[in-house]
């Protein structure tokens, strides 16, 4: 499929979701406080979406990954938080 | 299924669903005691298949601990007891959905005892990969496990929930990958199709989640119909969300959709 078709299927939904990243960010800055792990690690994957070449996807979902390799202590809670607090 | 009503059955059967696969998980709480999963397993066994059944619809299950619950060692030995006496139900595939949810220790223990159980009793395996930021490192966690037992078939094998950032980890591996839709959390049906258009169809298929938080049981003909869009073929849509399915869990000879109408199905023409 050439990009001219892929743009009239997706550039629609994908335009509407960028604006809503951006409202996203002006409701945090008009709010009080610093950002936390997971502003700066969402931050961080934004840079990813203005570079060059494939794998944008791939490379914001490793950047907002847990990149250690041996297992945890204790699970301590079940929930996810989306970003790696340790970074 | 157990935490939905019977018009998502009544949907899916009407949306051109053959067959409902359900795996054993989180009920939202921890359980009390594994009398608690004593009634779960029997629920998956028995009613639900029961209640699937007046949809026309034949319901299969997976039985395990979810590994949420895996923290609590000594309820998970004892609910690892009790498994094999319910493994010889006419519905249950195999071993499922075990796997990490914040990859401890104690989730990996209890990860390797589920695999060792499997491999004993030469059950099919479906596993759950960690959520968000957890999803890559346990995913390599879990890969690395499954490569190190001798006794684990790759082919016998599914590792669910894929994203851009694992499924190359598991189909490089052999294993079978899942892609679960939902409307936020894991994939979208776009997602799911660039994945498939960038490494093929073999050994990958689409599933849908019908739990009790914000998911969408109807998300895999959706999807099919946004491979349409994309100019897939009928038999490529057919391939992957039915045939594919179809050749993993034959491998289970409990498994079987109604022959006749896979034959008029087959026998449609393509447009």
């Amino acid at each position: 499929m050439d990009r001219s078709r892929i743009t009239d299927l997706y550039f629609a939904e994908a335009r509407s979701k960028l604006i809503d990243l951006a409202a996203f960010l002006d409701r945090i800055e008009r709010s009080k406080g610093t950002d936390d792990f997971r502003m700066k690690a969402f931050r961080a994957a934004l840079l990813e979406l203005g570079t060059a070449g494939p794998e944008k996807a791939k490379k914001i979902l490793l950047a907002l990954s847990d990149p250690t390799e041996e297992p945890v202590a204790q699970a301590g809670t079940k929930s996810a938080s989306g970003a790696w607090a340790g970074r | 299924m157990v935490s939905r009503v019977t018009d998502d059955y009544a949907a899916m059967v009407t949306a051109g669903c053959r067959a409902v696969c359900e795996p054993a998980f989180w009920a939202g709480f921890d359980r009390s005691s594994s009398q608690g999963f004593y009634d779960y397993f029997c629920q998956l066994t028995d009613y639900e298949p029961r209640r699937a059944a007046q949809f026309g619809l034949p319901h299969y299950s997976w039985l395990c601990l979810n590994p949420k619950e895996a923290e609590n060692m000594s309820l998970a030995e004892e609910v690892l007891a009790m498994i094999p006496s319910f493994l010889d139900r006419p519905n249950v595939l195999g071993i499922g959905e075990i796997g990490l949810n914040k990859n401890s220790r104690n989730e990996v223990t209890i990860f390797e005892k589920h695999v060792e159980l499997a491999v004993r009793y030469n059950q099919m395996i479906l596993v759950h990969t960690p959520h968000l930021e957890d999803k890559w490192k346990g995913t390599r966690l879990i890969v690395d496990m499954l490569k190190r037992n001798q006794g684990v078939d790759p082919a016998r094998v599914i590792i669910d929930h894929v994203e851009e950032h694992t499924v190359d980890i598991v189909l490089d591996a052999g294993f079978w990958a899942g892609i679960t839709l939902y409307p936020q959390s894991k994939c979208t049906p776009s997602r799911a199709i660039d994945m498939v258009e960038i490494y093929g169809a073999q050994r990958l298929w689409l599933n849908c989640a019908c739990d009790w938080g914000h998911s969408d049981s109807l998300a895999v003909p959706k999807t099919a119909i946004e491979m349409k869009k994309r100019g897939h073929s009928e038999a490529a849509i057919d391939q992957l969300i039915y045939g594919n399915p179809l050749q993993f869990l034959r491998q289970n000879p409990k498994f079987h959709v109604d022959e006749t109408i896979e034959e008029v199905h087959r026998d449609a023409p393509q447009k």
